[in-house]
């Protein structure tokens, strides 16, 4: 278990030397959560005065939220870019030689991804509140908000790193990116599921997401709902993406890195 | 060989290179459609704010691909542009009878094309989802040709781009910046439905505004004068900018080869 750790902390940080010292992988990162969140909290907030709009914070909160969430997703996935850079430039080769125990590569990357999003996290706390944010929830329920955007932050990294390990270049970026960018956007990203009509509807009632971010709203407004849904959504999801993500590794193991 | 011939080969040249480009052809025709399926699904309850210009949120939100495809013909130009330079094709180029302003009414010519096939899919789309076009068969071609007056002008800044940098990445950089652009208009709301002051007046300032607004105005008004002389007038005038800057970025770049 010494030799998963040893490995793990050697790898997240090296990630987070480069992330942190290279301007063009870090401000895309701070940026992306700080425009989305811009965009739709300011151009946006009128739909607050859609009939049967009832979120109590305001649509702003109501905003922060759903981005908190995609910093979270996006923080795994350009982590997973990383890894797939890592895989073209011959660098994962020579880790996967280096590594005692090579379960450590996949650990270390997950903790480079969660210490990238708890900054991205902590810029975008700072300027919500900045921006009006209205908290209406207590400690706990701050926590638990932050606890399940660490879960999909983790699950997005694992899928990211799964995807990054078959295919083994940057071109692969697409893949991981779209699904979990659809994932996120058929779910109630504008207005609550209760007033999508249509197909959206149909389709964001069965979308996990759906459940991690109603869930995260409610804790924000203080009045949780579904939380130990959502909570065990984020796990099962990361016990999913965990297996995808080592059968991955076996795969770039097999493969000679 | 005559300038419009040098021009019609290029154009050909630029044409055929994008289509065998899967990721090339597969963006500008699948994401902004896409974007429309996720704002349209999300937003529709928006329509039911008083003022609102139309009561189905489809049809306000359909003007927007027609901008979105044309940032990505911006991208695909003015990469491609940098892709000659890179592998030396301008150089080799340059020693031949060909006009250089053939070079880049070609390229531009090639975006045009693709630019002009996009909105023609564009519009399919809408119109088999039941967007009616109030301003009629005739609007719809005058919708088309704004469409590619507005692909001519970003192509043109693409192409800047990529004869005064001479990289593909430093062209795939200025994505970024027009994403931000598009989403700081009027792209999911009316100007004056928008609640925060500082982003009505960004999206009033925001050339991007108009170009929208004047693609919606056939699809939801009619015949809107106003709105269509502006956003012919800023489509030309962002066209003039670009190809000066473009036409004198040739010339330096000829001069150093």
């Amino acid at each position: 278990m010494r030799g998963v750790f040893t490995v793990a902390l050697a790898v997240a940080w090296r990630v987070l030397h480069n992330v942190f010292t290279t301007p063009t992988l870090l401000i895309p990162s701070l940026l992306f959560p700080l425009f989305f969140f811009t965009a739709f909290a300011g151009g946006l907030s009128r739909v607050s005065e859609v009939p049967g709009f009832d979120y109590e914070p305001g649509y702003t909160a109501f905003q922060f939220v759903f981005v908190l969430l995609q910093s979270a997703a996006f923080g795994g996935v350009f982590t997973g870019f990383g890894i797939a850079r890592d895989f073209e430039s011959g660098f994962a080769r020579r880790l996967l030689l280096a590594a005692p125990r090579r379960g450590g590569i996949v650990l270390g990357y997950a903790m480079a991804a969660v210490v990238r999003w708890l900054v991205t996290a902590s810029v975008l706390t700072v300027v919500a509140l900045f921006a009006g944010v209205k908290v209406h929830g207590g400690a706990v329920d701050l926590f638990g908000l932050y606890g399940l955007a660490l879960l999909v932050n983790v699950a997005a990294l694992l899928w990211s790193a799964g995807v990054a390990m078959r295919f083994r270049t940057m071109q692969a970026g697409p893949v991981m990116q779209m699904p979990v960018f659809l994932v996120l956007f058929f779910a109630p990203v504008y207005v609550p599921l209760a007033l999508l009509q249509g197909w959206i509807e149909a389709v964001a009632s069965v979308n996990p997401a759906t459940a991690l971010l109603e869930s995260g709203r409610s804790l924000l407004a203080g009045q949780p709902e579904h939380v130990p849904l959502a909570f065990a959504l984020g796990g099962a999801l990361i016990l999913a993406f965990s297996a995808w993500a080592f059968r991955g590794l076996r795969r770039a193991e097999a493969a000679g890195g | 060989m005559a300038l419009a011939e040098q021009t019609a080969q290029l154009a050909r040249r630029s044409v055929i290179r994008t289509a065998r480009q899967p990721a090339n052809v597969i963006g500008p025709f699948v994401f902004p459609l896409m974007l429309l399926a996720v704002n349209a699904g999300g937003l529709n309850p928006a329509a039911q704010l008083p003022g609102f210009p139309t009561d189905s949120f489809l049809a306000f939100a359909l003007a927007v691909p027609f901008i979105q495809g044309a940032l990505f013909a911006t991208m695909n130009a003015g990469t491609d542009l940098a892709r000659d330079i890179q592998t030396g094709f301008l150089n080799r180029l340059s020693l031949t009878p060909m006009r250089s302003i053939a070079l880049l009414g070609g390229q531009l010519g090639g975006a045009v094309v693709m630019g002009l096939t996009q909105a023609l899919v564009y519009l399919a789309v809408g119109l088999a989802v039941g967007v009616r076009i109030e301003s009629g068969v005739l609007g719809a071609v005058v919708l088309i040709l704004l469409s590619a007056l507005i692909v001519l002008a970003f192509g043109a800044l693409g192409a800047f781009a990529a004869l005064r940098t001479g990289s593909g990445e430093a062209v795939q950089g200025l994505f970024p910046v027009l994403f931000v652009g598009l989403f700081l208009s009027s792209m999911n709301m009316p100007r004056n439905l928008i609640e925060i002051g500082w982003f009505q007046t960004v999206a009033t300032l925001n050339p991007v505004s108009y170009l929208i607004e004047g693609v919606r105005s056939l699809i939801i008004e009619g015949w809107n004068p106003e709105a269509l002389a502006l956003a012919f007038g800023v489509a030309v005038a962002i066209g003039v900018v670009g190809l000066t800057a473009s036409s004198w970025a040739l010339r330096e770049r000829l001069t150093r080869t």
